[in-house]
Parts: structure tokens; C-alpha cells; sequence
């Protein structure tokens, strides 16, 4: 025993990560939005982020998706051919094909995420466009291809989503963001607004997904449920800071934390 | 060779700080070994701290104190301090185990709730398909239930798709709370032939068996939880 203790290893811990925020801090004025957050992330995991309005969450996550800039410190994306690079030293055309290609953004509001006066179709194959595909026909098979795998009806595809409700935008929304195969997608209240029925079908969709892609998230909620079905880790944030972080179902039947306690502890069940 | 589980001074003490912070001590300084082709059955009365142990065991509890390892292919990994991606890797792959209740996934097949382990763990879909239904078959859910979510399975229905889901990789560490709690008889000896199968392929096992019967049939020993209270010694 005491011979294997000694060489002790823990798996392989080479692993490159895909995201390393190293700390992020944003306010307004006077008011916190996130205060000094560091974390990595690796390819294919999904980290949930929790806590209630106000904590701070939805702005860590629009600084990690580079759609706000932090007041201090950095966020590092794994660049293909590039490696380990600060998201905000990147030239604009480049920050912006990085958002395009590697990465997909799912608001809450679908409308925020989806050209509602262009068809389904339309909102899936656009994404294709801005990478370089060109074939009309192939544009189109793809666009049929993802709106089956988010259960939206083949003949709906010229249709425009303002004519969907707001469950199959969410799903729209989803396949628009997928389609381009990112390595990593930012997700902000995905069930958010939904009935509680959509929400299953929803939430099951995207954990298959996400398992089947292999792709990293990052989900904001204050549903402690979504997390506990799509998360492998959890990070627990209040008044900005993060105050508790580790394995989701750990963080969720062990919370150490005051405050994880009390979240936990108010919801009817998990 | 080392043992499969290895606890060392493991101490859990419960801080709940919604209740003005009182503090829950469940055990202190325990020491326990489970080798490979052994089952250890957690004994002790109710509040002894068997599930704790057992979820210590799965890393689903933090360690107050002290280290669990376990053996997970040719590494030694100490769950306290590995990375979650390391032990969502050795819960992948290394540790199975197999809750008192099934937590349902909306909308998944019970034939995929089974399969899902074996396909994550790499087994290619055909074969890991073909393990759960021979799984789902031995434990007498009715073919017409396996393209159903088990949401409306009754709650011996739900446990044995448990129980498959937990067999359906040869998991080299298996922990079990109460694996037949709600099951009938017959559904009991086809539990306890699989963890007499999980042994004798040199599996490592944990479990809590509240069944006389059962655990006379599958128990190597009996490991008192109750013994290592702050104030037993």
C-alpha cells in the first residue's frame, strides 16, 4: 500500500483547456456585476452557473462571450491554430468570426438569437453562409437535417418563426447555433419562459445534444433542476462572487456554502 | 495487489447553516479496505451513517477529513482532491452506482436509460443495446415497457431499471443502496445473482442490505458504520 500511495497519480492531468477566465471583474458605476471570477473550462464539459437575479450571472456570462468587456482581468479561448488566447486582444473581424464559427450563443429570448422575418430554414442556413458554404442545395439538406434533430416539422422550414411559439423558436434557435458544429456555446436561461412540459422536451434535446457533439456549454440559471440534467459542474454565484463550485450533484446534495444551502434548501425538490 | 477501495481516516460532520449551524457529526476517522471480488455490507441501525459512507465512496458527499481512493485502471485517484472532470471520468468508467430511487429523465426509453452507461463508457451502441435488454429481461420488466420512459413504472419497475442501468457496464467498483428494498422475491435472487456475477469477475462491492436473505447471500463481511462515531471508541 504504501508503495503504490507514494506513487500516487491522479489520471492523466495533461488536459488543454478549451476557456480560462483568470479574474474577471465588471461593474457599473457603483454596481457589481461580477467580481473576481477564475475558472477553466475543458473540451466538452458544461458548467452550470446558478444563483439568483442579481448575482452577477448573465454578466459573467455575456464578459465569457465576449459581448461585454471586462473592467479587470482576462478570458483565454483555445484558438484553432492559435492555442490559448485573450479573448479581448483579438481584432475585432477576428473576435467576431470566433463568435460565428467556434462558438454559439442561445439567448433566453429567442428573438434575440433568431432573424424573425427570414424562414427556418433560412435562420438555420445563414449560419452556414457566414462560414462559406455556397451550395444551395446542400444548404439546404443541412437546414432540413438540423430542424428534424430539434423536432421542428420539415414543412415548416419557409416558414418564419414569428409563426412558431415560443417552445420550437427555443428549439430554432438551438439548431441555428449548432448547425456551424461549435466547440462551445453560452447558454442564458435556455427554459427560461417556457411551459414547464416544453421545458422536459427542451432540456432532453439539449443534454443529447451536447452529449452526442461532444460540445463544451456554459448555462446560466436559477433552475436548479436544468443544472443538476446538463451540467458536470456547478459554479454557485452571489452579489458577484462565486461562492461555492464543484461537481453538480456534490454542490447540490452537499452544499457548504451558506448560501448554496439556503438555494438548495428552497426548492421543493431537485 | 492494493485494494480497490481504500478509506483513511475519513471524517463527515454536516454543517447546516439554514438551521442556525448546527453541526450533524456522522463519523470520524474511519478506516476501511474492500479488495477486488469482496462484498462489504454496511451495517448498522438507521442515522448510523451507512448511505453517507457509501455516497463518500461515489464522491457525492465531500469529505470533511481523511481520503477515499480508489484504484481506477493502472492510477491510484483520491476523490477529495481529484478534478470533477477526473471523477466524472472515474464514475464513468471505474465506480458504478446504484441509488435507492431512479432519477427519471423525461421522455428517455427505459432500454436507453439502462444502455447509456455502457455507450458512455465507449461500448459500441449494438452491443451495449443487446446488454441491457439481456439485463431488462433477467430483471422481468415486461418487453413492452422498454421504449417507455419508466416516468410511470411502478416503484419496482423503476429500481430494477436501476438496477440493470447499474450492471449494464462491468463497473470493477460497485456501490449499492439497497438494491431490493421494493423488490418481490424472485426479483430478489435475480439482484443477488448479479452481485454474485460482479464478484466472481473481480468486482470490488459496497452495499447496504437491509434483506437478511440477501445479505447472507452476497455479504463477505459486516462493516459497523455505527463504530466510528466521535464518541464510540
Amino acid at each position: 500500500m504504501s508503495a503504490l500511495m507514494l506513487s500516487e497519480t491522479v489520471g492523466t492531468p495533461v488536459r488543454q483547456p478549451l476557456m480560462r477566465a483568470t479574474g474577471v471583474s465588471k461593474s457599473y458605476g457603483e454596481t457589481i456585476g461580477c467580481l473576481d471570477v477564475s475558472f477553466t473550462l475543458n473540451p466538452g464539459e458544461v458548467i452550470g452557473i446558478v444563483g439568483e437575479s442579481g448575482s452577477g450571472k448573465s454578466t459573467l456570462l455575456n464578459v465569457l462571450s465576449a459581448q461585454l468587456s471586462p473592467d479587470t482581468g482576462t478570458v483565454e479561448y483555445d484558438l484553432r491554430h492559435k492555442g490559448m488566447s485573450d479573448i479581448f486582444r483579438l481584432s475585432e473581424p477576428d473576435r467576431r468570426r470566433l463568435m460565428r464559427t467556434d462558438w454559439g450563443i442561445v439567448h433566453q429570448n429567442p428573438r434575440d438569437g433568431l432573424r424573425m422575418d427570414v424562414s427556418a430554414g433560412g435562420n438555420v442556413g445563414e449560419r452556414l453562409m457566414a462560414i462559406g458554404a455556397r451550395h444551395y442545395g446542400e444548404i439546404r439538406a443541412e437546414g432540413l437535417d438540423w430542424l428534424a434533430k430539434v423536432e421542428l416539422d420539415a414543412s415548416r422550414v419557409d416558414d418564419k418563426p414569428k409563426t412558431f411559439s415560443g417552445g420550437m423558436q427555443q428549439r430554432l434557435q438551438i439548431a441555428r447555433n449548432l448547425v456551424t458544429r461549435p466547440r462551445l456555446i453560452f447558454m442564458d436561461e435556455p427554459t427560461g419562459g417556457l411551459d414547464v412540459s416544453v421545458q422536459a422536451r427542451l432540456l432532453d434535446l439539449l443534454r443529447g445534444l451536447v452529449r452526442e457533439l461532444g460540445i463544451a456549454a456554459i448555462v446560466v440559471t436559477h433552475d436548479l433542476a436544468v443544472v443538476r440534467l446538463l451540467a458536470d459542474r456547478l459554479m454557485v454565484m452571489r452579489h458577484g462572487r462565486v461562492v461555492e463550485e464543484g461537481l453538480t450533484d456534490q454542490v447540490l446534495d452537499d452544499p457548504h456554502h451558506p448560501y448554496t444551502q439556503l438555494l438548495v434548501s428552497s426548492v421543493l425538490q431537485v | 495487489m492494493p485494494p480497490m477501495i481504500s478509506v483513511s481516516a475519513l471524517s463527515k460532520e454536516f454543517v447546516l447553516h439554514t438551521q442556525g449551524g448546527a453541526r450533524i457529526p456522522v463519523f470520524h476517522q474511519l478506516d476501511l479496505e474492500v479488495t477486488a471480488g469482496e462484498c462489504v455490507c454496511l451495517h448498522g441501525p438507521s442515522g448510523a451513517g451507512k448511505s453517507t459512507l457509501l455516497r463518500s465512496l461515489y464522491a457525492n458527499y465531500k469529505p470533511s477529513s481523511g481520503h477515499v481512493r480508489v484504484v481506477h485502471g493502472k492510477d491510484i485517484v483520491e476523490l477529495g482532491s481529484a478534478e470533477p472532470w477526473q471523477v466524472i471520468e472515474v464514475r464513468r468508467r471505474t465506480v458504478g452506482y446504484v441509488s435507492q430511487f431512479l432519477r427519471v429523465i423525461p421522455r428517455v426509453p427505459a432500454l436507453e436509460v439502462v444502455a447509456e452507461p455502457a455507450r458512455l463508457a465507449g461500448v459500441p451502441d449494438a452491443e451495449a443495446e443487446k446488454r441491457a435488454r439481456t439485463l431488462l429481461g433477467r430483471l422481468n420488466i415486461p418487453e413492452r415497457l422498454w421504449d417507455l420512459a419508466p416516468a410511470t413504472f411502478s416503484g419496482g419497475e423503476q429500481q430494477r431499471v436501476n438496477v440493470a442501468r447499474g450492471f449494464a457496464l462491468d463497473y470493477p467498483i460497485l456501490l449499492l443502496d439497497e438494491p431490493t428494498a421494493s423488490l418481490d422475491a424472485a426479483n430478489r435472487q435475480v439482484v443477488v445473482a448479479l452481485i454474485k456475477e460482479a464478484k466472481a469477475r473481480g468486482a470490488a462491492i459496497v452495499g447496504i442490505f437491509h434483506d437478511a436473505e440477501v445479505r447472507e447471500a452476497v455479504a463477505d463481511r459486516l462493516f459497523e458504520v455505527a463504530a466510528y462515531r466521535r464518541d464510540a471508541a
